[in-house]
Order: structure tokens, then C-alpha cells, then sequence
């Protein structure tokens, strides 16, 4: 079937840009040539004396060229949940928001816990050719916690490792099994750290602003409770664990203490936790429903921190389609979750802004670090690499809306928000999948 | 405490409860006098009156064919009366505890019981509280000798030897009594063995019991002389030890793909019964020229015979009132 990415690709040169590599930390004025879908060559003096004919010429107008965005936590909601959004709509979101590389969480329906599910989301990607998309596999069976899925046939097929996506594997003795069964083939867990016990049925982060709102608590306990259980079996069975989005202090003093101990466990953090506090939801603002809930300024500090002392690996979009009616209901009725891909440099870039990283320490943790951790071949420059590109102005401000988000769903906590950096160009294996550069002055 | 073996007693013991410590001497002894039960198995003739007037006590709390009948054949070969008792029929299905089971059947003077029970130590118990011999026939998760002698056995007349050869267990370790048996017996012996299976089904501190562990067949199997398939119960699969049967036998299913990194000649072999398409695929499994699961049953009688010679050898002349 012929689509418009099987026409053959020439050569591009990006010139005149501010090369950005946070693997090698890169941060100087150069230019990048790419050949069909790799990176060819890159450096200061590339093109020093012209760019020759036959090439195409992008000037980048000293705008940062960086490796393209890797986000290792989004859902697709495709099979099963197409009203909220598909692989097409969060392809466009993403490309929006410079990501080249994502990888989707396994709670769609049929949940990806069989072969067949990672195989249609591999091939529905390949097909749309906009952002790479790789799976998680669920842990268990259906990803209802109770029965160990076929983590081993399914890593063979391409996931690249394993979770019960939204819900945490709640029972010890399964989480123990997973775990167990996981490092036979050395693959990765990784958990959303919430005793559900204890969240039960609450809304929002227990606390003062609870109480006052009158909604039900997630006790902050819910967190760390899991986080230093699953510690203790990650020591028990030499398994290698992730912990998704932490959100509160006591969780990242945890993950650090299991760290200074030597134990194979890694975390990441999503922008509304170290950008936004519980006070966000302000007059019951169910777009700032998120799970885990939004914390307190203290814990929002400490989420910064873990995040500069390095206890916090990485930055994930956490990106989460809820349609409107999902989310136009009183609060206590409305669903969880939060879109994040198209704001994930800017509000990654706030880190830098606000002084807390090097401009390239705060890129790191959405390219070089997730891909890492997840063992991904992406974001960094490298020659002979795929030519997967971001290019952005890191301090070109704009208003986040909601009506103007190119996900389907449009729930953005930051809806209104003022952020600063806006992707240009995103390029995915040579290609052009995003450009604005027209709006660039 | 063992005792050391004499001259005059190369198998000095009451009872053979399992393998761990026993000694080279004495594995030996018993392997040998199999090796001569063997010749006298495959005679028309296959009855001696060694045993004669003596009584045998099949005592079975767990469901067994084979094991039970390579028993009851080792006894009536050697001229001993031997009893079949299973718990569908006893007592302990009317409430009786074990030992109360036991102390009846001593007070009727058996020469030898031969136990099997679901519980590890349950074998031991029993040894305890009677006068006559005791066969472990297999406890729980714990030993069953037997079947690490009839595989020595076996492995030492298809290979000559038993000193430097590697083999490999492979499966369900974790709920394995043959498995602890083989590791004991093959360690002692100066064999060197691997244990080859998913984490889960790979029991705590197994390098302390003197095996490498491996996850990975081809890496496990590689170079080995013999390879023993463990039998999977898939009941273990709703426990959480794996999580298809599918998935289980194409990480760890015997193929002829897998086998390739076993050294040419090495032997396969499983103690049965068999799980074809689970942990065994049944090409391999019914290979004549590589497979030694037949032959592991007929070794089975006879190690049988000389574990029943042996331990009567040591029993008293009169065993005396009951109390």
C-alpha cells in the first residue's frame, strides 16, 4: 500500500541550528545532516562553507536541535477506547510535543497481555508512521493482578517490559511471582506505586484541602506503603523494578534509600508533579484529577529535588485521554488522569527556566534517560542512528489551551498555564511528521 | 548421625531414608548389587528366596503406579510376601493418624514398610515409632532415593561412570523430591550438576546445595552428558510459577532445538510419568538412541531389590514384643 512516507527520502541539512545532545551534553552552533532515515554527520563545522546542491537546506534560525523526546508512559486508548482517543490522535499529539519515541501503557481492551494486541499496536504504528510506539506487556493476565501473564513470549514479541499499567499488582504474593518470574529472562517491572487498600475510594490527596472541599483522601501512605513493600521483594528475588510517576516526599526518600543500598530500582516523576500542587483543583477542577493524586507544595519541592539529585531517573507524560463526559461530572464521579504529551518540554523545560537543571540536564530526563531505561535505541544523537528529531525554541512562550490540544481528549491539567519552549520541527526517522517553523519569528 | 561404613557392612543402616549423607561406599555397594539384579531380572527365572518368610508393607499415602509396583516386584523377586496398602482403602480415610497407622501395622511384625507420603519429614517421622525397616518411597518436596539410585544407575551403565559427568535438572526444582535426591546423590559421587528452569520454580539457596542455577535451557544444557526432565504439575500454574503451559514449554520444554547444546551423545531422561508438549517434547521423549526413560523403570526394580537387601541385611534375627 503506497502512503506518503514509502516515497524515498533525499538528504536534509539542518543548519544554523544550536545543536542539543544531553547523552554526550552537545550544546553548541552547528548543523546535522541527515540521509533517508539516519543521522549522516553532525557538528559544529558541518557546512561551514555552504551547504552543496542536491541537498536540502533547514534553517534552523539558531533554534535547539535536539534528539526527538522519548516518553515511556502514555495511553493510547486504542483497541478499545477510540472515543478517548487513537493511535492516529496521540500520534499527532506527540509529534506536537516533539516526542519520537513513546511507549503505551497495557490497559487497553483487549488489554495488551497476548502476543496478538502487541503485534496490532506494532503494526497500527508502523502504518501511521508518525511517532514510534512500543508496549508495555501486562504483568498479569487481563492486568487484573492475579494471574502471571506470558511475560516471556511477549518480551520475545517486542515489549519491552512489564506492568499492570494504571492499577498496581496489589497482592504481595503475585507482585513476589511476577517479580520472580521476570528476572528468569532479566526483564523489567514496572509498578504504579498505590496500596489500593488505602486509596479506596478517594478522590484527591488526604489533607487539609480534602477535608475543606469535602471530597474523600488518598492517603499520601498509599504511596510510600507500596513503594517500600515492593523494595523489600525487589531484594528478595534480585528482580529489576520501575516505579511510575512518584508523588510524594516520603516515596522519592524511599526510592532513594533502596538506591544507596545497590538495588536494581530505577523511578520517574510526570510534569503535574513537579509543576502543579493539589491546589490546583481550586473550585473542584476535574481536569487536575489525576492518579496519583496532586500533592502538597512540599512534596511538589521534594518531587524537584529527587529530580536534580538524580534519585528520579526520568520524566514520563503520564499522558491519559479522558473524554468530556468522563470528565464533566461532580468530582468525585469523574475519571483520573490527564493528557501530557504535547506539554512535555515545556514543562520539563521549567526545570531549567526556573533554575534547577542545565538546559541539557532537563532534556535529559525526556530523551537520553528513558530510553535507557527502557533500553530503547532513541534519544540521542548518533550517527548511523535514525534520524528521530526535535527541533524547538527552548524560550518561546505560550498559553497552554485545552480547545487547541491536537489529542482527541483534550483534560490538560495546565490548561491556561503560561509554559516557555515550543517544538518547531519534529522529524521521526527523517521525515517531517510536525512543523510550525512558519510560526517561528 | 551416619554411620561409617565396615567391611563387613557396606550399607550399615537401618533404614534408607534418603540420600544426603550417605557415602560414595555405600551408593556404590547398593548400585552394585543392582547391577547384579539386572542379569537376574532379565532370567526366566526371576524368583530368589533372599527374603524369604519375610513381610513387605507397601504403605502409600499418595497416588503411585509405578513406584508401587517396581516395589512390589522388587520384594516378591527376592521371595518376600508383600502388601499393597493405599490410603483410598486404610484407615486414615476413617481418621487414623499416621502414626497411630504405623503403630498398628509394626505391631504385626513387618520386615520392611515402604513409605510414600504427600508430607516432607513424614517418612521420617514414621521411622521413629517402628521396629522394622524403613524404604522411602517418597516424602513431600523432601527425598525419594530410590529413584536417584535407579538413575544413577542407569546414567552409570550408559556412560561407565559417574565422577565428572554434568548434568542437567531441569523444571519444577522447587516442588522436586527427585530432584533434591539426584543433586545429593550426583554431588557425592563427583558429578556435577546444573539446575535449569524459570526463577520461580528454582527453590532458595539451591547453590548452597551444591548445583549452578540457570535460566536460559540452551546456555543450561550446554555441553552436558545427561539431561533430566522434572515432570511439571500444571496445577502449579494457577499458583502463579508460570504462567502457560504454552509459554512454559517454549522457554523450557526438551526440543531438539534446545538439545542441540548438550553434548552429541547425552542422555535424556525423565522419572516419569511424562508430561508430553509441557516439559518434554515427544520426539525427543520416545528417541531410542538418546532417550533412557525405559530403561530408568527397569533399573527401577532392580535398585529396588538391593535397597531391600540391604536394609533387611541389618535387621535383628528377633524383633521382640511390641509395646
Amino acid at each position: 500500500m503506497g502512503t506518503w512516507h514509502d516515497i524515498p527520502l533525499g538528504k536534509t541539512a539542518y543548519v544554523n541550528a544550536r545543536l542539543v545532545d544531553p547523552a554526550t551534553g552537545l550544546d553548541e552552533p552547528g548543523a546535522l545532516l541527515t540521509d533517508g532515515e539516519t543521522i549522516v554527520d553532525f557538528g559544529p563545522g558541518l557546512f561551514a562553507d555552504g551547504v552543496p546542491d542536491g541537498i536540502e537546506a533547514v534553517d534552523c534560525n539558531g533554534r535547539c536541535l535536539a534528539p526527538g523526546l522519548v516518553d515511556i508512559r502514555v495511553q493510547l486508548r486504542e483497541p478499545g477506547e477510540e472515543h478517548k482517543g487513537t493511535m492516529a490522535t496521540a500520534g499527532r499529539a506527540a509529534t506536537a510535543g516533539g516526542v519520537t519515541t513513546m511507549v503505551c501503557l497495557p490497559n487497553t481492551n483487549p488489554p495488551i497481555d497476548d502476543v496478538s494486541v502487541l503485534e496490532f499496536v506494532a503494526r497500527r504504528a508502523r502504518k501511521l508512521g508518525l511517532t514510534k510506539v512500543y508496549a508495555y506487556g501486562a504483568a498479569t493476565k487481563r492486568a487484573e493482578g492475579n494471574e502471571l501473564a506470558e511475560m516471556g513470549t511477549l518480551a520475545e514479541a517486542g515489549a519491552v517490559a512489564f506492568t499492570d499499567g494504571d492499577q498496581a499488582v496489589a497482592n504481595a504474593q503475585v507482585m513476589r511471582r511476577a517479580l520472580t518470574y521476570a528476572a528468569t529472562f532479566d526483564l523489567l517491572m514496572v509498578q504504579h506505586p498505590e496500596e489500593p487498600a488505602l486509596s479506596g475510594c478517594g478522590v484527591m490527596n488526604g489533607g487539609e484541602m480534602a477535608t475543606r472541599l469535602g471530597l474523600t483522601g488518598i492517603p499520601r501512605q498509599a504511596e510510600v506503603i507500596m513503594v517500600e513493600r515492593d523494595v523489600r521483594l525487589v531484594e528478595m528475588t534480585g528482580a529489576r523494578l520501575h516505579f511510575a510517576h512518584l508523588s510524594t516526599r516520603e516515596a522519592v526518600e524511599a526510592v532513594a534509600t533502596a538506591k544507596a543500598r545497590g538495588l536494581p530500582i530505577t523511578c520517574d516523576t510526570a510534569p503535574p508533579y513537579f509543576a502543579l500542587n493539589e491546589g490546583a483543583i481550586g473550585s473542584y477542577r476535574t481536569f487536575a484529577k489525576l492518579s496519583p493524586p496532586l500533592r502538597t507544595e512540599d512534596d511538589r519541592r521534594a518531587v524537584i529535588e529527587g529530580l536534580k539529585s538524580g534519585v528520579i531517573d526520568c520524566i514520563a507524560s503520564d499522558h491519559l485521554p479522558q473524554d468530556e463526559d468522563a470528565k464533566r461530572l461532580p468530582f468525585a464521579q469523574a475519571a483520573f488522569g490527564g493528557i501530557g504529551l504535547e506539554t512535555l518540554l515545556a514543562v520539563t523545560l521549567e526545570l531549567f527556566h526556573n533554575g534547577h537543571l542545565s538546559l541539557n540536564g532537563a532534556l535529559r530526563l525526556i530523551t537520553e534517560a528513558p530510553a535507557n531505561l527502557m533500553g530503547l535505541p532513541a534519544g540521542r544523537l548518533k550517527k548511523g542512528g535514525a534520524a528521530d528529531l526535535c527541533l524547538f525554541d527552548p524560550d518561546r512562550g505560550w498559553k497552554v489551551d485545552a480547545d487547541r490540544m491536537r489529542s482527541k481528549s483534550k483534560n490538560t491539567p495546565f490548561d491556561g498555564h503560561l509554559v516557555q519552549g515550543l517544538v518547531l520541527r519534529t522529524v521521526v526517522d527523517g521525515r517531517a511528521v510536525f512543523d510550525q517553523t512558519g510560526k517561528d519569528a | 548421625m551416619s554411620v561409617l561404613p565396615s567391611e563387613s557392612k557396606p550399607f550399615p543402616h537401618r533404614h534408607l531414608l534418603g540420600i544426603e549423607g550417605l557415602f560414595p561406599i555405600e551408593i556404590s555397594h547398593l548400585l552394585d548389587r543392582a547391577e547384579a539384579y539386572v542379569e537376574q531380572n532379565r532370567q526366566a527365572d526371576k524368583k530368589k528366596s533372599l527374603l524369604g518368610g519375610r513381610t513387605v508393607i507397601n504403605l502409600f499415602f499418595e497416588a503411585s503406579t509405578r513406584t508401587r509396583t517396581s516395589f512390589e516386584l522388587a520384594g516378591k523377586r527376592l521371595g518376600a510376601d508383600v502388601i499393597n496398602m493405599s490410603v483410598a482403602t486404610s484407615s486414615i480415610k476413617k481418621g487414623e493418624t499416621l502414626i497411630d497407622t504405623a503403630m498398628t501395622l509394626n505391631a504385626m511384625h513387618p520386615d520392611v514398610l515402604v513409605v510414600r507420603h504427600s508430607e516432607s519429614g513424614a517418612v521420617r517421622l514414621l521411622s521413629e515409632k517402628v521396629n522394622c525397616a524403613l524404604l522411602n518411597g517418597g516424602d513431600g518436596s523432601h527425598e525419594h532415593p530410590t529413584q536417584a539410585l535407579l538413575d544413577a544407575l542407569t546414567i552409570r551403565r550408559r556412560k561407565g561412570r559417574l565422577d565428572n559427568l554434568v548434568v542437567a535438572i531441569c523444571g519444577d526444582i522447587l516442588h522436586s523430591r527427585v530432584a533434591r535426591s539426584n543433586i545429593h546423590l550426583l554431588n557425592i559421587m563427583g558429578a556435577q550438576v546444573r539446575l535449569i528452569g524459570p526463577k520461580t520454580l528454582i527453590p532458595g539457596g539451591a547453590a548452597a546445595l551444591g548445583a549452578t542455577v540457570h535460566h536460559d535451557m540452551k546456555e543450561g544444557l550446554s555441553d552436558c552428558d545427561i539431561v533430566m526432565m522434572l515432570r511439571l504439575q500444571t496445577e502449579r500454574m494457577h499458583r502463579n510459577y508460570f504462567p502457560s503451559v504454552r509459554e512454559y514449554f517454549r522457554f523450557f520444554g526438551l526440543t531438539y532445538d534446545k538439545l542441540a547444546s548438550a553434548k552429541p551423545d547425552a542422555l535424556i531422561m525423565h522419572p516419569g510419568p511424562m508430561n508430553r508438549g509441557v516439559e518434554i517434547d515427544s520426539e525427543v521423549a520416545d528417541d531410542i538412541g538418546r532417550s533412557a526413560i525405559r530403561q530408568q523403570v527397569e533399573m527401577g526394580v532392580a535398585v529396588r531389590m538391593a535397597c531391600l537387601e540391604a536394609v533387611t541385611g541389618n535387621l535383628p534375627e528377633i524383633s521382640g514384643e511390641v509395646v
